[in-house]
C-alpha cells in the first residue's frame, strides 16, 4: 500500500515537475521497480535526471515482486508496464517465454559499452549488489571469517549460522567452500553442491527468506555469522551495530532492466533504456543507496569518490574477488532443476 | 431479506468465489486437460512430508489450545457477567493487533538474547540460551496464541447454554463437584469443544506468516508450498493444486465433524 501511494506520488510530482517544460507530453513510459527506500533512490539518481533530459513523463509504479504481474499482462495481450526493474533471473526467463521484449543494442550505445556478463539479448544490468560473508564483530573482534571455507569451519569459527532460504547464491557459496574457485563455478556441479551443504546443515540456526529477516537475525544476535546482501549489513553498521562483511567470495547479483513484450510505448521505452545506464546517471545511484552502478563506466566519471566506490559491490577491484552470478544458467533447465531440488533438501 | 444479504453474496461471488474457481481450473487446464500439477502433489515426497508437518502442527496446536482455553472460558462462565466480559475481553483484545506484530512480538520474547532467555539466565537456571524459536516449537507457540480466542468463544457459548439447574440437581443426588462436572457438564460442553478444535485445527492448516516467520525455513507448512510453487514454477496451476487438495481436506474434515454436530453450530450462529 505505502509503495503504491509512494509510486502514485512520485508519477504526480514527475507530472507536475515536467508540466511547464515538455511541450510534447505524449511521450511516457510506465516504469516499475521494487519500492522503498531502494525507488525513492532511483527516482533522484536515475528516473526524474532521464525524464528531464528526454523530456518524457516517467509514470511509476511498483511491487515486491515482478513476474506474476508480467505474466498475467503480457498475457491477457494488453500489457500497462513498459520497463521493469526485476532480477535479472526473470528478465531472461521472461525472454525465453516470449515475455519480455528483445533489445536491439545499436539504439542503445550506453549499454552496447558495457561488459558483455552484464547484458543478455532482453536485459542490461541496472545496479548490481552481493551475497556476502556477514558476521558479528562482537563474536570475531578479530581474526574474522573472511571465505564460504571459513564459514564451513565450525570449530575453527564456532557461532550460530544462517543461509538465505533459497539455492541461488547458496549453491554458489558451498562450492567456494569446497574449493572451485569465483570464476569456474558454472556450469554449477549441483550434487557437489548440495552435498557441501548437507555438511554444514546441522550448523545452521535459520534459513532466512527477507532481507529484514537477515538484518534482525545479526542485529540481535540470533546469529553470529551469516550470508547476507551487502546493503543490509551496511545499513546495520550505520545504526551503529557491531557487524562487518567481506566481498571477498560474494556473489555479485544485479536487477537489470527489461522491457515487456508488446509495451504500449516501446520507442520511448528503449530510448529510456540508453538514458538509465548513462554514466552519470548511474554513478548518482550509489550516493542515495548502497547499491553499485549496473554500469561500470559510472566509476570513471568522477561522481563517486574513491572512499565511496571502496564500499560498492561492483567496484572493479570488489568485483574481482567475487563471483558473478550467472543468470544465464540459473534460468536453465539445470538451474530450474536445482531450483526445485532446494525444497526436498531442506525438508529432509 | 434477501435484498439485504444480496450485496454480501454478491461480494463473496466476485471476490471469492469466482477467483477460486478460476484457480482451481488452472490446476487442471493449462494449454489441454493436464493432471500433471496434481500427479507432482500425491507423487513427489516434499508434499507429503508438508501435509504429515501441517496435520502434526494443526493437531499439536489444537490440543494446546483446548487445554489453556477450556478453564479459561469454564471460569468465565461461572463468575458474575461483569467478570466474564472482563475475562472474554482479555481473550478477543490481541484479535486487534495485526498476526505479523504478534509474530515479531513472540520473536521478542523467544530469541537467543530474548526476553525469557535472558531471564532464565539471570536466575542461573540456564547456562546455554534455549533454541525456543526458528523451529516448530516457536512455531506451534506462536499459532496457539493466535488462535486461542477461536478455542474459547465457542467453548463459552455452549457452556452459557448449560442449565446451571443440572449441576444443583447432581448436587441434591448426592455427587461431589468433580462427578458432576465429569458426568453432567463435561459431556454437555462436548458440542462446543467440537467445534472449537475444528475451527483452531482447519484455521491453523492454512497458517503462513507464522511458519515462516518463527520455523526457521525449516518448518515448511502447506500454504508456504503454495507460495513457494508460484515461484517455481512459474504457473499458478502448480501452486492451485496443492490449495486445492488443502481446501477438499479442509471440507472432508467438515464433513466427518459435521456427522456427529450440526455444522451451524461451528460456524456460530446458533
Amino acid at each position: 500500500m505505502t509503495t503504491r501511494t509512494f509510486g502514485l506520488g512520485c508519477a504526480v510530482a514527475g507530472a507536475i515537475a515536467l508540466g511547464g517544460t515538455a511541450a510534447d507530453a505524449a511521450e511516457q513510459i510506465t516504469f516499475v521497480s521494487q519500492g522503498g527506500a531502494y525507488q525513492q533512490a532511483q527516482t533522484v539518481a536515475v528516473l526524474d535526471p532521464s525524464a528531464k533530459k528526454l523530456g518524457i513523463t516517467i509514470n511509476q509504479d511498483s511491487i515486491p515482486d515482478a513476474w506474476p504481474a508480467i505474466k498475467t499482462q503480457v498475457g491477457s495481450g494488453k500489457p500497462i508496464w513498459d520497463v521493469v526493474d526485476t532480477p535479472t533471473g526473470y528478465c531472461l526467463r521472461g525472454g525465453e517465454q516470449g515475455l519480455i521484449e528483445k533489445l536491439d543494442f545499436s539504439r542503445i550505445p550506453n549499454a552496447a559499452a558495457m561488459p558483455e556478463a552484464y547484458r543478455s539479448p532482453y536485459s542490461i544490468s541496472y545496479e548490481f549488489y552481493s551475497s556476502v560473508l556477514a558476521y558479528s564483530q562482537k563474536i570475531f573482534p578479530k581474526d574474522a571469517p573472511n571465505s564460504w571455507a571459513d564459514f564451513w569451519d565450525v570449530k575453527k569459527f564456532p557461532g550460530r549460522r544462517a543461509l538465505r532460504n533459497h539455492p541461488i547464491a547458496t549453491l554458489e557459496a558451498a562450492l567456494m567452500a569446497d574449493g572451485v574457485a569465483p570464476d569456474k563455478l558454472y556450469p554449477l556441479d549441483v550434487d557437489r553442491a548440495f552435498k557441501k551443504l548437507e555438511e554444514i546443515k546441522p550448523h545452521i540456526t535459520v534459513w532466512w527468506t527477507s532481507g529484514a529477516q537477515s538484518a534482525q537475525l545479526l542485529n540481535d544476535g540470533e546469529v553470529d555469522i551469516e550470508m547476507a546482501w551487502n546493503g543490509r549489513v551496511s545499513a546495520l553498521a550505520k545504526e551503529g551495530a557491531k557487524v562487518a562483511f567481506t566481498y571477498n567470495q560474494g556473489i555479485l547479483q544485479s536487477t537489470s532492466l527489461c522491457i515487456l513484450k508488446g509495451a504500449p510505448n516501446l520507442d520511448t521505452a528503449v530510448k529510456f533504456l540508453n538514458e538509465a545506464v548513462d554514466p552519470v546517471h548511474q554513478a548518482n545511484l550509489p550516493l542515495h543507496i548502497d547499491y553499485g552502478p549496473g554500469n561500470p563506466k559510472a566509476f570513471e566519471t568522477g561522481v563517486i569518490k574513491p572512499e565511496r566506490a571502496a564500499q560498492l559491490p561492483s567496484e572493479p577491484a570488489n568485483a574481482a574477488r567475487q563471483a558473478l552470478m550467472s543468470y544465464a544458467w540459473w534460468s536453465s533447465p539445470a538451474g530450474e532443476a536445482a531450483e526445485k531440488r532446494w525444497a526436498s533438501f531442506l525438508q529432509k | 431479506m434477501l435484498a439485504l444479504v444480496s450485496p454480501a453474496l454478491l461480494v463473496i461471488l466476485l471476490l471469492i468465489v469466482l477467483p477460486v474457481g478460476w484457480l482451481a481450473w488452472q490446476s487442471v487446464y493449462q494449454d489441454g486437460f493436464t493432471l500433471e500439477h496434481y500427479r507432482r502433489v500425491l507423487t513427489e515426497a516434499i508434499y507429503w512430508r508438508s501435509f504429515a508437518l501441517t496435520f502434526e502442527i494443526s493437531l499439536a496446536v489444537t490440543v494446546i489450545a483446548l487445554l489453556l482455553g477450556y478453564p479459561v472460558a469454564y471460569l468465565a462462565n461461572s463468575v458474575p457477567k461483569g467478570w466474564s466480559i472482563l475475562i472474554l475481553s482479555l481473550v478477543v483484545l490481541p484479535f486487534w493487533t495485526s498476526v505479523l506484530v504478534r509474530a515479531y512480538a513472540w520473536l521478542a520474547l523467544l530469541q537467543r538474547s530474548g526476553v525469557i532467555n535472558q531471564f532464565l539466565r539471570y536466575l542461573d537456571v540456564i547456562s546455554e540460551p534455549l533454541a525456543l524459536v526458528h523451529n516448530t516449537f516457536g512455531t506451534v507457540v506462536a499459532t496457539v496464541h493466535i488462535l486461542l480466542p477461536f478455542m474459547v468463544l465457542p467453548l463459552y457459548a455452549t457452556m452459557q447454554k448449560i442449565p446451571g439447574d443440572l449441576m444443583q440437581a447432581g448436587a441434591s443426588l448426592g455427587a461431589s463437584p468433580t462427578l458432576t462436572f465429569v458426568r453432567v457438564f463435561l459431556p454437555l460442553s462436548l458440542p462446543g469443544v467440537l467445534a472449537g478444535c475444528t475451527m483452531v485445527f482447519v484455521l491453523c492448516l492454512g497458517f503462513y506468516i507464522t511458519p515462516e516467520l518463527l520455523g526457521g525455513g525449516r518448518t515448511v507448512m502447506v500454504s508456504m508450498l503454495v507460495s513457494r510453487n508460484v515461484e517455481l514454477y512459474n504457473q499458478f496451476g502448480a501452486a492451485s493444486a496443492v490449495a486445492v487438495v488443502l481446501l477438499l481436506s479442509v471440507l472432508l474434515i467438515f464433513v466427518v465433524v459435521g456427522r456427529f454436530v450440526a455444522l451451524d453450530r461451528i460456524l456460530g450462529q446458533k
